[in-house]
């Protein structure tokens, strides 16, 4: 049995109230609350007040912007509700497909992008109960002054967990913050930092309300491959997004952009270079290999979630092999 | 140790701060609660329905899986402000005068054995096969459950008897 500590609540039911609410000291948003309450359970934080947006309509929108010829879907949208919308599933399988993998049908049915968005990064040595970390005297994140991951480290080395936002970078989406300070957008791979404490630009009292992604212009590919170590309910040993942009239809087609970008290394998604990939063929065994090898090769794991570094980094290598070749065989 | 670490407001008085009016298992109740309580909490120590469960807590085993407006949720990971105003329905709620087919099959498969998650799993397996109405495969079926841990039976058992469960729920339907 796990307690939470001593807060209180608050429910708005508009925008207005949500930032009003928001804007008080010791505020916590909770949306879901599927990461946020064990982690309360476990003492890694103790909001004075969470305020829930379950009741803000205002984020519960997926709409099509003819305009901007972007999908627009709010914060408060729930995976489950994601993975079972027709829009999202003709335009962006590979966002489909991430949301239907994060943990389990339960946990999809509460949770949201906005969550997914905003998850607060992972380490094997933060995760764990208040009694577990005080046998190591905490670290970086939680109550000490050393990382254990990377000895003598001073900056945590916590990684980004979430399913959604590699492949959200991949297509390009852009975040929208709604804060004290106004209104703004940011493309959403610039939203993370390299520091596994704060690791988003987040500012005071600033809530995420939107995602937009905007529609492939061309004939486009895109993926999503995530290894666990129970095929349901748990986070990511390893994620990789990628989105190819072709010249044409058909196993022969050449690629003129590929966006790769892998999740679970450290708190910021590794965005790939890809220069070598533009202009070779898509269905070719030589363009699988590349595909692998550089995944390999900036993928630089570290000890932060279960599993041997090593063992995970060369499984990049199969994980970015198969994810290309199943994407050209299934063309 | 651990006492020192604790911050000074997880030793506080808890007041009721909060007073809920939700429907639980078709009653409209009131029920006052510390505004931290979970709905589990709320479920278990203020309504005495013991049927949920506390496994984990923290979301991995699904045995405190209850239907909120309809769907499958954690009760563990809910606070009982965001429930306030909905409808909860328990494993309580399950059986009227007859047994849910879905109970009749885990008992004529024997699909529990322990029993603390059959709880979860009936709460689960009902609001999945209610959604889709029709009779499913084992292989949905897994997939529908795949958030409701068992460490007893294998799910082999637990598995049949809600394929059972779908093909007369459907039949039923049909008449």
């Amino acid at each position: 049995m796990l307690r939470l500590p001593i807060f209180q609540t608050k429910t708005p039911t508009n925008l207005e109230e949500l930032l009003s609410a928001m804007s008080e000291s010791g505020a916590r948003l909770i949306a879901g609350g599927t990461d946020l309450l064990p982690n309360l359970k476990h003492r890694l934080d103790t909001p004075e007040t969470l305020v829930s947006i379950d009741r803000v309509e205002e984020l519960r929108h997926i709409t099509w912007d003819e305009d901007a010829r972007a999908l627009r879907i709010g914060a408060g949208v729930t995976l489950a509700d994601i993975a079972a919308d027709n829009e999202v599933g003709e335009h962006f399988p590979s966002l489909v497909k991430a949301a239907s993998l994060v943990a389990s049908p339960l946990i999809r049915n509460m949770a949201t992008l906005g969550g997914n968005i905003n998850l607060d990064t992972r380490c094997r040595y933060v995760n764990q109960s208040e009694f577990w970390r005080s046998a190591i005297g905490g670290c970086l994140k939680s109550e000490g002054d050393v990382c254990h991951v990377v000895p003598k480290g001073r900056s945590c080395a916590a990684a980004m967990s979430s399913d959604c936002v590699p492949v959200l970078i991949s297509l390009g989406a852009t975040l929208i913050q709604v804060g004290p300070q106004g209104r703004r957008e940011l493309a959403l791979v610039d939203y993370y930092s390299s520091d596994g404490i704060e690791h988003t630009q987040k500012l005071v009292g600033e809530i995420t309300t939107e995602v937009q992604i905007p529609l492939p212009a061309g004939e486009s590919a895109a993926h999503y491959s995530k290894w666990t170590v129970r095929k349901s309910i748990d986070f990511p040993l390893l994620s990789i997004a990628m989105n190819f942009t072709l010249s044409s239809q058909g196993a022969d087609a050449v690629i003129e952009e590929a966006i790769i970008c892998l999740g679970v290394l450290a708190a910021k998604p590794k965005v790939l270079r890809t220069d070598k990939l533009v202009g070779l063929r898509f269905g070719d065994e030589v363009t699988a290999s590349l595909v692998g090898e550089l995944c390999f090769k900036h993928g630089k794991t570290l000890e932060n979630v279960p599993y041997e570094a090593d063992y995970r980094r060369s499984m990049l290598r199969v994980f970015g092999r198969r994810a290309i070749r199943q994407l050209a065989d299934s063309r | 140790m651990l006492a020192q670490l604790m911050p000074a407001r997880d030793k506080a008085p808890m007041p009721d701060a909060l007073l809920l009016s939700m429907k639980v298992n078709g009653e409209d109740v009131e029920v006052a609660a510390p505004a931290h309580f979970t709905l589990l909490e709320v479920l278990r120590y203020k309504l005495d329905l013991i049927g949920s469960k506390q496994g984990c807590d923290k979301g991995d085993c699904g045995a405190c899986t209850v239907q909120v407006d309809g769907k499958a949720k954690l009760s563990c990971l809910t606070l009982a402000a965001q429930a306030n105003g909905r409808e909860v329905r328990t494993v309580e709620g399950m059986t009227a005068a007859h047994l849910h087919p879905i109970q009749d099959c885990m008992d004529k498969e024997v699909a529990a054995q322990c029993g603390f998650c059959t709880p979860g799993i009936l709460m689960a397996a009902e609001a999945y096969l209610s959604k889709v109405g029709r009779a499913v495969s084992r292989e949905e079926v897994a997939e529908a459950l795949a958030g409701n841990l068992c460490r007893c039976t294998g799910y082999v058992k637990i598995v049949d008897a809600i394929v059972g469960a779908s093909e007369i729920m459907a039949n039923t339907e049909q008449d």
